[in-house]
């Protein structure tokens, strides 16, 4: 083993960290906005609304990420009408094609968590927002949105850590991230255990953060239903 | 259908292989899984230990990078291994054998959490009533244990099968010839990306539907006889 080569390049493996970090976080934040309305279409009774959604979730958590994100970087130049568009500046760079890739992908699996969460609101809290008088705008808002979230809160803790793990796909697509870190070391040095074993620990660390952080939310969001301790 | 220039055979056999590759890592990750949840529930501590280490490491850890550690790392240890063997010769590792150790490897984690879950479902009055008609462990193992927690397994199974069967995807990163590199080797002479990717999507979401399908099929299969509620 010959660690010291992961030493000199730390500081390779630190930018790739940080690309990994903002790749993910950005991926997320959009991903969660566009999941909410996607997530909401999906519990609706009209089919022109439903299936869009459904369609939309259907397609992203069918197929691999991997593909999602091919067809968006290799496929979006097959068409002359992208290439010439205003878009193209930002489609033929890989971080833009990998966080669009990774949001859609989020929204997709995020939407299907939110729909569950929702569909899981007890009648009564809907029949009492109504017999106040709410708009259906009013209830969502301050009723069904609030409670669902809470209920989302765990399997969104792991739909974090899937896309925290299936980020490292960017590095297939030129994107130095942790993992292209790894993969630069790993055909420079020909040191396969020290640079992907680097690598494998940064992404335990992040996903002991990410439990951990998912753990404490958990506690504050839950806490009215915690035992009252003692005294 | 679009035109595919005569390279829709090639991606079917890709196809095929991805599908193969999918079964076999299946296979080996359901053994994995058995063995490890066993192991974390046995009442020795160096083997309960071990498969705790087994299922936290692999699971906080990409696929592709466990992949990528093990394709080339384990070529490098097998060429260190083998000279001492008396194999002198430059073993290379295929892409297949490495690609479907490293899924089952990966996977036998998941599942092992799974295979656990279950077992914990089974009433402890079932395992005790076994233990009192004097049956063998591995008796009570096929006649009680696995017929029950099979119902408990099953949504964990094929969520883990549908995660296993996307993932093979990674394999193309290590040369496998498998429908997405396929897909790459058709768009790079056509200069049709969108299309080939494509068409590998809806192959996959053919596979997904139908193995959802099938879950379906054998979960109303296992829950016979239990009510459900709503």
């Amino acid at each position: 083993m010959r660690f010291e080569v992961v030493l000199e390049n730390l500081g390779l493996y630190l930018d790739g960290l940080w690309t990994t970090v903002w790749l993910v976080a950005a991926a997320l934040a959009l991903g969660l906005l566009l999941a909410v309305p996607a997530g909401l279409a999906r519990t609706s009774r009209n089919p022109a609304i439903n299936f869009p959604a459904w369609l939309f979730t259907y397609f992203f958590r069918g197929t691999p990420l991997l593909v999602q994100l091919f067809l968006i970087y290799y496929g979006a130049g097959q068409f002359a009408t992208i290439r010439e568009s205003v878009l193209w500046p930002l489609l033929s760079q890989a971080w833009f094609c990998a966080l669009l890739a990774f949001t859609l992908n989020t929204a997709a699996y995020t939407a299907e968590i939110i729909r569950g969460a929702v569909i899981a609101t007890p009648v009564g809290e809907i029949e009492a927002a109504r017999a106040c008088g709410m708009t259906p705008v009013l209830m969502y808002r301050r009723i069904v949105l609030p409670s669902a979230f809470r209920r989302a809160l765990p399997a969104y803790g792991n739909e974090v850590i899937f896309m925290l793990h299936g980020s490292a796909i960017a590095s297939v697509v030129t994107i130095v991230d942790l993992t292209g870190a790894a993969r630069i070391v790993n055909s420079r040095y020909y040191t396969p255990y020290e640079a992907f074993l680097t690598a494998a620990a940064f992404y335990l660390v992040l996903t002991f953060a990410i439990v951990w952080l998912f753990r404490l939310l958990e506690r504050r969001w839950f806490a009215h239903l915690r035992p009252r301790s003692e005294g | 259908m679009p035109e595919l220039h005569g390279y829709g055979p090639i991606i079917l056999e890709g196809a095929a292989l991805t599908l193969a590759v999918a079964l076999l890592s299946l296979a080996i990750a359901v053994a994995l899984g058995m063995a490890g949840a066993l192991a974390r529930l046995s009442p020795l501590p160096p083997l309960s230990g071990l498969a705790v280490v087994y299922t936290t490491l692999i699971r906080g850890v990409p696929d592709l990078v466990l992949m990528l550690l093990i394709f080339f790392g384990g070529q490098m240890l097998v060429n260190q291994v083998a000279p001492m063997l008396g194999h002198d010769d430059y073993v290379d590792v295929s892409p297949f054998t490495a690609g479907v150790m490293t899924l089952g490897f990966i996977y036998g984690a998941y599942m092992s959490e799974t295979f656990r879950g279950a077992i914990l479902a089974v009433p402890k009055g079932q395992i005790e009533a076994a233990q009192a008609f004097a049956m063998r462990r591995g008796q009570i193992f096929r006649r009680i244990l696995l017929p029950q927690m099979l119902r408990h397994a099953l949504p964990g199974f094929g969520n883990n099968w549908l995660v296993l069967l996307k993932a093979t995807a990674l394999l193309s990163v290590i040369g496998l010839d498998d429908m997405v590199r396929m897909a790459g080797v058709a768009a790079g002479a056509t200069r049709q990306p969108f299309t080939f990717y494509l068409v590998v999507a809806v192959l996959f979401l053919a596979m997904t539907s139908v193995s959802t399908l099938l879950l379906g099929w054998a979960e109303r299969r296992y829950s016979r006889g239990f009510t459900r509620a709503a």
